[in-house]
């Protein structure tokens, strides 16, 4: 899935000269990759610098530096998701509506009972219509437990009866579905800081994850989302969905540049492994696969 | 970031007025910043590279830069270039088809909001007196038949569906017979996510397509999405040939520029917008008020609307005599404070109004809570003390902040921001009739 990502800008590089040109079409596929064009000039902008002090004639040397450059900023060593501490840990997963949360808490439960661990599926979207169905559905195909409550009831209250639960029965990640809320709702962003209140109060210490999942085709509006979620909650990482797409995710360049959220995971398609860990290297690697 | 795009556009334009003439440098660098705003709303690239081309011509060509007023023609031209590659406002949104039933078919990718949109559809084809029938064919997701089940009974409208094993496009056909049956006049098919590069998927709706003719095929469109918005709606119109787009999702801060890109690609309008999670949170689209949007001017029209509807026109006038004759007081903010929280959440309110946001020094942070302190605030003032908030001194203070429960910063910022308030009003409104609703006070 990685092929071909950022095709365009790997295609930039073929036998061109360093001139004006090269410059805009560099932009250009950074733009279009969603790659916000203030860190798009910002880029381009080091690149620049570092072609004169090098006095680079090379199109290929250009293309390392963009690389290391990408890599920069995403963070060179891997964020990984926290498995281990003091049992049971929770995940809260969060976005806006529609980005795939629901489908990335089932993938998130199979990944995890692969990996040995026994996983409690808690559904605190109380409010989408089937959103409880949806999730039950996840779990009966993952293996994993879900508990559920009635419709409209609190999702605060949920998730601390989810983590007495998988403290009595011994689970050891309780990973907390939420209802889609757009970031500028301020009663909703309240309720979700309720949520992590009252799993802080619960386990004696912040949950263990709290997981932007962001839509890969979102667009410039992801910045306004991360900086919003992260001001109701420490958001400990961020999940991109539906790269199996043709929209490049860019955007979450931006956001680590800014606030240094690492990106921990990606989704590739709506089956339950259709999930990966995220790779700096792999995804810069992938800007520049020539596309054939 | 977007207020200091908005901010620094208004501010170019402003430098550019002050000069009176302009040169084609000065357009140069309105355009740059024209750009950049466009490309931060999410316009794809080349779409906003064209765009900024024609604006320049026009702004050049026009013997704009002798004319009289030069900035704000050049803001004209934008707008109304906008405007045009929106659709202009001449379409008639929609209507119903004169052999019924009328048929609407939503398409899209995945997770824009296609079923909740059904079911506004549904309550709206009601308001119109129509009966309409939701049909279930997203057999993918799981649970997603449940959902529209669900969206039908709590829109009072009765979903048709044939379980997980049908085929959508026998889902719909059956879905006519049941229609014509029962005389439902109005057949709405909710449709599976699906990536427009999946094949097989987008084989499924062309089936569904063939198998019922559907006199609208909409793509239902989140207003959040990227550079891609053009690619996916190239590819859904080629497998589908639109009629048209929803754009969902505008409750939110995204501007939407994707729109823009979809409307220039597809050449289809845009029909409706939607703007929350509730069934009746559902409009028509206007081309004028996205461009404003996109352009972060706000959506001036769309709040004088609103104010309309909820602000009659004596208690408007009476308001505005007691601000210009500066007997404002407590009482007729906390009334101005009621009639705002008739016109809707808030932060779509603020949105909406222009120049308010990215201005500095007064950034009002308008939050639901923040207005119930402010109310909680004026109701532990005595009635002397909201007219003639003059007196309110530190004793009186104190006294408020135990009373409503907040601390006497709190209750000092209020009175502030009423100072300001009111001196703003009075600038602001230089002897012009404020538009309805204007003079609010934001909490
Ligand atoms: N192609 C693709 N589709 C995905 C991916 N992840 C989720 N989806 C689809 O996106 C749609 C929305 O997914 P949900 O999991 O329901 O999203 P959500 O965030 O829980 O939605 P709400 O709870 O309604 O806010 C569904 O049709 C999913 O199948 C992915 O990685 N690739
Ligand atoms: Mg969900």
């Amino acid at each position: 899935m990685l092929r071909g990502f950022f095709k365009k800008l790997g295609a930039v590089f073929s036998g061109k000269q360093i001139d004006e040109d090269l410059w805009l079409e560099l932009e250009e596929a950074m733009v279009l990759s969603d790659i916000s064009i203030t860190t798009a000039e910002q880029v381009i902008g080091e690149l620049k610098a570092m072609v004169e002090k090098r006095q680079c004639r090379d199109t290929e040397e250009v293309r390392e530096f963009l690389k290391y450059e990408l890599i920069r900023i995403l963070g060179v060593e891997p964020a990984r998701l926290t498995t281990r501490g003091e049992y049971p840990l929770t995940w809260i997963v969060m976005g806006v509506n529609g980005t795939g949360k629901t489908t990335t808490v089932g993938k998130l439960a199979h990944w995890l009972k692969q990996r040995g661990f026994r996983p409690l599926l808690v559904a605190a979207d109380t409010f989408r219509a089937a959103a409880m169905e949806q999730l039950q559905e996840w779990g009966d195909r993952a293996g994993v437990p879900v508990l559920t409550h009635q419709m409209n009831a609190d999702p605060a209250a949920v998730c601390f009866d989810a983590w007495q639960s998988a403290k009595s029965r011994g689970f050891d990640i309780v990973v907390v579905d939420t209802a889609g809320r757009l970031h500028t709702k301020s009663n909703l962003m309240e309720e979700l800081r309720k949520i992590f209140r009252v799993v802080e109060r619960a386990q004696g210490r912040p949950p263990d994850e709290c997981l932007l999942v962001l839509d890969g085709s979102t667009g410039q509006n992801g910045l306004q989302q991360a900086e919003s979620f992260l001001k109701a909650v420490p958001v400990s990482g961020v999940i991109v969905t539906k790269l199996d797409g043709t929209a490049k995710g860019g955007i979450v360049i931006t956001i680590r540049d800014r606030h240094q959220i690492p990106i921990k995971m990606i989704g590739t398609g709506e089956k339950i492994d259709d999930i990966e860990e995220f790779d700096p290297r792999r995804f810069v690697d992938g800007i520049f696969e020539d596309d054939e | 970031m977007f207020e200091g795009l908005t901010a620094k556009l208004q501010n170019t334009f402003s430098k550019l007025q002050k000069k009176g003439t302009l040169t084609e440098a000065d357009v140069d660098a309105a355009l740059r910043d024209i750009r950049l705003t466009l490309l931060e709303a999410d316009a794809n690239f080349h779409v906003v590279r064209e765009f900024v081309g024609r604006v320049r011509q026009r702004s050049i060509g026009e013997d704009i830069l002798r004319g009289l007023n030069p900035a704000q023609q050049v803001v004209k031209v934008v707008n109304d270039e906008l405007v045009e590659l929106l659709g202009g406002g001449s379409e008639k949104p929609f209507a119903f088809s004169s052999q019924p039933p009328t048929v609407i078919m939503l398409v899209g990718l995945q997770g824009t909001g296609k079923t909740t949109t059904a079911g506004k559809l549904a309550v709206w084809a009601r308001k119109e007196r129509k009966n309409p029938l939701l049909v279930a064919t997203d057999i993918h997701r799981p649970a997603a038949i449940e959902q529209l089940r669900q969206v039908g009974k709590s829109a009072g409208v009765p979903v048709f569906d044939m379980g997980q094993k049908t085929s959508p496009a026998d889902t719909a056909r059956a879905a006519m017979s049941h229609a014509r049956s029962n005389s439902l006049d109005t057949v709405i098919i909710d449709t599976a996510g699906r990536l427009h590069v999946d094949t097989e998927m987008m084989e499924e709706i062309r089936a569904v397509k063939e198998a019922v003719s559907p006199h609208e095929t909409l793509l239902v469109v989140d207003a959040m999405t990227g550079q891609d918005a053009v690619n996916a709606a190239t590819a859904f119109d080629k497998a589908v040939d639109l009629t048209g787009t929803i754009l969902t999702k505008l409750d939110g801060d995204a501007r939407g520029g994707a729109v823009l890109s979809i409307r220039h690609v597809t050449g289809k309008p845009v029909k409706f917008v939607g703007v929350g999670e509730k069934l009746d949170a559902f409009e028509f689209f206007y081309p004028d008020r996205m461009a404003s949007r996109i352009l972060g001017m706000g959506d001036v029209l769309s709040l004088i609307e609103k104010a309309e509807s909820a602000i009659s026109e004596e208690q408007a006038l009476e308001m505005e005599r007691k601000l210009r004759s500066n007997q404002f007081g407590f009482d007729d903010f906390l009334e101005q404070l009621q009639q705002i929280k008739q016109l809707g959440p808030l932060d779509q309110i603020l949105e909406m109004i222009p120049g308010l946001s990215p201005k500095k020094g007064m950034k009002l942070a308008v939050d639901e809570d923040a207005l119930r302190h402010t109310e909680a605030i004026i109701y532990s003032m005595t009635p002397q003390e909201r007219r003639d908030p003059g007196m309110l001194n530190g004793s009186r203070r104190r006294r408020i902040a135990i009373g409503s429960g907040m601390s006497v910063q709190d209750v000092n910022r209020l009175l502030n921001q009423f100072r300001q308030m009111k001196k703003m009003v009075r600038q602001l409104g230089g002897g012009k009739r404020l538009p309805k609703g204007f003079q609010m006070p934001m909490g």
